[in-house]
């Protein structure tokens, strides 16, 4: 057997988080008002990424299973906006994200029903085989979904109706939108900070550690991680849902598996092992795509080696070594 | 006295085949309450397949599994361990990467129906905390309370692995060897730590050993298996004086 590494903690106190998150946030609601437009739109993304990337790490580094469908659930997210503003008219941002929710939660309970059976690579190919469905259905039925073409999402209205996307749409984006984002941000990291810290948290640590053990002290392990999936699908599909009025279009590629694969990447780049990790992960590797695709059209050869040098050189991830490095610091002083 | 005591679990003609081996064959088995009972047997006897059937692990191919007066032949492992039915493994299976405190603690929220709460800080929950800590100090782990579970040594990793079990607060407890896999020196402790809580607290124990200083020391009734069935069913002291148990096992166990 291993050494076992440190997993993300059950018994913590909110003090010592706030008194990091606390300042994190003012800083990056400073964003805006310091930095030119687009720095604040391409953080934009990143957070949004980071909420994703957060929902799928409660599958992986929580409970132990690796997804590679979480591209279905953003679609679900971002396809659920676009078909509301298609056939119902919508523009309000509360609604859209309602309807992200909901959109998410009938099919990752379904998804979630014949995933959960199985583990390990059984339940990374049937969550992949899963997203494939979704995305030729995106794909082909081009009456709906407009193909390839995808569709248009414009500007939506926000906190119902107060703020409204008429004008400029870079400022709106920049400013009002990023505060949205933002907010959606910090609420979603609080809640999953609290699942992970919660009782069913912990029971889902123990599913990932010893699932015979699990359920010899009562845990019912494939409810538990029913109900995990279906977190995990709710928080990818929100920030499906947030993406979409940023991008201004959904079109099938963000279902396309490839895209899971990203979202594994970020989270694995930041650290799956922390809770932070996936946060950190997702932030960078937006940074680091956008960069390597301004920089060459061999963008994916680019942001490949860098992410290959990347893992081998930090393989707890970002988040892993700088808390090695911190701790290693602070036992010298 | 020992007649006084009424029947916690029976088995009637329990079955389990694995192809063409009877592993348990037309077993009835029976442990009475506040009792310290002694699985023997070679290896292959079908003494964890036994606690494998009673746990349910595995499902029986024929007979009955009564639990307190119920029948909970085909209830889940979920449903046994709500009756009243815990155990702990022969390797030992803990949450490595949790601490020992938490491995206590999940299993009390377990317990008490609170790992479905996905909205409450499982820190601020000091009694369930209270109680990890009582039953870590119960099994002297109190100071591998923030160690993790993978970290611990072999014979702290065995208590602690009863420990969980123990916290489920069963009323029937089966051990699957506590002591294997750790020192000779270190098995005494371990028996004497483990029968004091278990006879403190008056609940029922059935431990599978392999070690038979171990069982004629601790236990109050032994049965011994043999080819799937049972070979003999008394207290040590008759167990000691039964010619077809020495033949079989003590003499094979000593020739080891």
């Amino acid at each position: 057997m291993s050494v076992p590494v440190p997993a993300p903690r059950t018994t913590a106190s909110a003090t010592r988080p706030l008194r990091i998150a606390v300042p994190i946030a003012v800083l990056l609601a400073l964003v805006p008002l310091v930095l030119p437009p687009y720095s604040s739109i391409l953080l934009a993304y990143g957070l949004v990424m980071a909420i994703g990337a957060l929902g799928f790490n409660l599958l992986l580094g929580y409970t132990g299973l690796l997804s590679f469908g979480h591209s279905a659930y953003f679609g679900v997210g971002a396809y659920a906006v676009a078909l509301m503003v298609k056939y119902l008219r919508v523009t309000s941002m509360e609604l859209f994200l309602v309807g992200a929710i909901v959109a998410s939660v009938l099919i990752t309970a379904l998804f979630g029903v014949v995933c959960v059976r199985y583990t390990r690579i059984f339940f990374g190919i049937l969550t992949l085989a899963l997203s494939q469905v979704l995305w030729s259905l995106a794909f082909k039925f081009f009456w709906v979904t407009g193909g390839t073409d995808g569709l248009r999402v414009p500007t939506p209205s926000l906190f119902a109706g107060l703020v409204t996307g008429a004008g400029d749409k870079i400022a709106f984006m920049s400013h009002a939108y990023y505060y949205y984002v933002l907010i959606t941000f910090c609420v979603c990291v609080a809640l999953m900070w609290v699942i992970v810290n919660s009782p069913f948290g912990m029971a889902l640590q123990a599913i990932r550690d010893n699932e015979t053990r699990a359920e010899f002290v009562g845990v019912q392990i494939w409810r538990y991680r029913w109900v995990a999936f279906l977190v995990s699908g709710v928080f990818t599909g929100l920030a499906g849902a947030l993406w979409v009025p940023l991008n201004g279009l959904t079109t099938p590629d963000i279902m396309h598996w490839t895209f899971s694969g990203e979202i594994v990447f970020m989270t694995v780049l930041g650290g799956f092992r922390s809770f932070a990790g996936p946060i950190i992960g997702a932030i960078v590797f937006n940074y680091l795509k956008t960069y390597a695709v301004g920089y060459t059209v061999y963008w994916q050869l680019l942001l490949g080696a860098v992410l290959v040098g990347l893992v081998l050189s930090l393989p707890t991830g970002i988040v892993g070594t700088a808390s090695r490095l911190v701790a290693r610091f602070q036992g010298r002083s | 006295m020992e007649g006084a005591k009424i029947s916690l679990l029976i088995t009637k003609d329990l079955v389990k085949w694995f192809g063409d081996t009877h592993a348990v064959d037309h077993v009835n088995f029976t442990v009475k309450e506040s009792e310290v009972l002694a699985l023997i047997g070679s290896n292959g006897a079908g003494k964890t397949t036994l606690v494998n059937l009673i746990s349910g692990l595995f499902r029986p191919d024929g007979g009955q599994i009564l639990f307190r007066d119920a029948d909970v032949t085909k209830q889940s492992v979920h449903g046994r361990i709500k009756a009243g039915i815990a155990r702990s493994f022969q390797l030992v299976n803990l949450f490595d990467q949790l601490t020992a405190r938490d491995n206590v603690a999940l299993t009390i929220f377990s317990r008490e129906g609170k790992i479905a709460n996905l909205v409450a800080l499982a820190a601020s929950d000091s009694a369930v905390w209270d109680e990890a800590h009582e039953i870590l100090k119960a099994f002297g782990l109190e100071a591998k309370a923030r160690t993790l579970a993978g970290g611990v040594s072999q014979g702290e990793r065995k208590l602690l692995d009863v420990a969980v079990a123990y916290a489920l607060r069963p009323k029937l407890l089966f051990l699957d060897e506590p002591t294997s896999g750790v020192s000779t020196r270190e098995k005494a402790p371990i028996m004497d730590t483990v029968t004091s809580v278990v006879r403190s607290t008056g609940i029922s124990a059935a431990i599978i050993e392999h070690d038979m200083d171990v069982v004629f020391n601790y236990s109050d009734r032994i049965v011994a298996m043999h080819q799937g069935a049972i070979l003999a069913d008394g207290t040590p002291d008759e167990i000691r004086r039964n010619e077809t148990v020495i033949t079989n096992l003590i003499g094979t166990t000593e020739a080891r």
